[in-house]
């Protein structure tokens, strides 16, 4: 049975830790806020990107001439994996989820034989992966220093991407990362870069559009920036989920440490007036002995 | 003057978007002005300002760095890499994408990267000289 005061002091470190969660948990809320403005503001750039290449995309056959970035390098064996998780933990399951569908998905590949290269975005999910693959990955990008995450960010690791496909370093990349539905809902997502996925949109007028340079030329500047913007868009959102992820996270906690204060505020009552009516029996018992 | 819908879009945001009378666009292969009616096409940009004339006789300039344009029906958009109005602009910034340009020069030996990067250089030293006065 604990003393009162070891009770007492049980209350208020917990209370402290609950002043604690519940601050992150404001703060979450504020840069939750900010980041949901930046990925909403960044999206319809990236959605009129998809239109126009889906527009340029459909109405090329697929040959030697397509560029690579399109096409694929005709082979499948070195696969990079670029998994992006944030850089602080205390926000869930967030970085864990990213990082087990990116485990998955790299063991499925290397029970199939292949070549498997890892690039991390973010410290947290090297951490994690670092354990099993440490001899896969070949490069950590630190964002910590980054506080709003700028486009020239995202221009960066996909020079960084591109450079690596044009030295012939792999064959496909996909990118990981967590997509914002809501607050309590991230959803973690592998999405293949490289070669480019390009949804034709069947919506393309007939009209006869003119280019200037020409199409392939003009396919070939825009591959690039495309894969940019798919970078940018996944840096965007994965900083809003993890905002929602650590709100929630932090929410739960408080929730917790409420409950935990009750109960034990209960106990402490009820040690303290039971140590109460047993000094009263002493003294009673005492009088009446007399 | 008949109008058109116009909206240009940089990756962190929209700076424009509404109906406009006339578009001058830094187009790869030279300054071209979008009116009303233009025919659909698609064209890269270089560095440079596009000028937005939405009232006659006045127009906004915006510095935009690689990017591209696409006139359709339903209007012109454009889609910057970098986009920067010219109440933005600042000496600190104008030197930074100097120093951006001049490195991108360094690091190519293709002779027609080399000349979009000397044009680059070339249209952000003048923008820094307007700057001045």
């Amino acid at each position: 049975m604990p003393s009162l005061k070891d009770l007492r002091n049980r209350i208020a470190s917990v209370k402290a830790t609950q002043k604690i969660t519940k601050a992150m948990q404001m703060v979450a809320a504020a840069k939750l806020r900010r980041a949901q403005t930046a990925a909403e503001a960044a999206r319809p750039y990236a959605e009129r990107m998809s239109v126009v290449l889906g527009n340029l995309a459909s109405g090329i056959t697929v040959g030697p001439e397509t560029p690579r970035l399109l096409a694929g390098t005709g082979a499948d064996q070195v696969h990079l994996l670029i998994v992006c998780t944030a850089e602080r933990g205390l926000c869930g399951a967030f970085n864990s989820s990213i990082a087990r569908l990116a485990r998955d998905h790299a063991n499925r590949l290397l029970a199939e034989g292949k070549t498997v290269k890892i690039i991390c975005v973010g410290k947290k999910g090297y951490d994690i992966l670092r354990r099993q693959f440490a001899q896969n990955i070949i490069e950590l990008i630190d964002l910590r220093s980054v506080r709003q995450i700028g486009f020239e960010n995202a221009d960066q690791i996909a020079q960084k991407i591109f450079s690596l496909f044009e030295a012939g370093e792999f064959d496909v990349a996909t990118l990981f990362y967590s997509r914002f539905r809501s607050v309590i809902a991230q959803i973690p997502t592998a999405q293949q870069i490289i070669p480019a996925q390009i949804e034709a949109t069947g919506t393309s007028s007939d009209a006869v559009y003119e280019y200037e340079p020409e199409e392939g030329e003009i396919l070939a500047t825009l591959l690039p920036r495309n894969l940019t913007v798919q970078i940018f868009r996944a840096l965007l959102e994965n900083a809003a989920s993890e905002q929602g992820a650590r709100m929630s996270a932090m929410d739960n906690a408080t929730r917790n440490a409420g409950e935990m204060i009750k109960k034990q505020t209960q106990t402490y009552n009820r040690s303290r007036q039971a140590m109460i009516t047993k000094e009263l029996i002493e003294i009673i018992s005492g009088a009446e002995a007399l | 003057m008949a109008t058109f819908n116009f909206e240009l879009v940089s990756p962190e945001r929209v700076l424009f978007s509404g109906a406009v009378d006339a578009v001058v666009l830094p187009a790869s292969e030279g300054d071209m002005t979008v009116l009303a009616g233009h025919a659909p096409m698609m064209t890269t940009l270089k560095t440079g300002f596009l000028v937005v004339t939405s009232t006659p006789g006045n127009g906004t300039r915006v510095l935009v760095r690689g990017g591209f344009a696409d006139i359709s029906q339903n209007g012109l958009t454009v889609l910057a890499e970098r986009a920067l109005p010219a109440e933005e602009l600042t000496h600190e910034i104008l030197d930074k994408e100097i120093l951006q340009a001049e490195m991108a020069w360094d690091a190519t030996n293709d002779p027609i990267a080399r000349q979009a990067a000397e044009s680059a250089i070339a249209q952000l030293r003048e923008a820094k000289e307007a700057l001045t006065y």
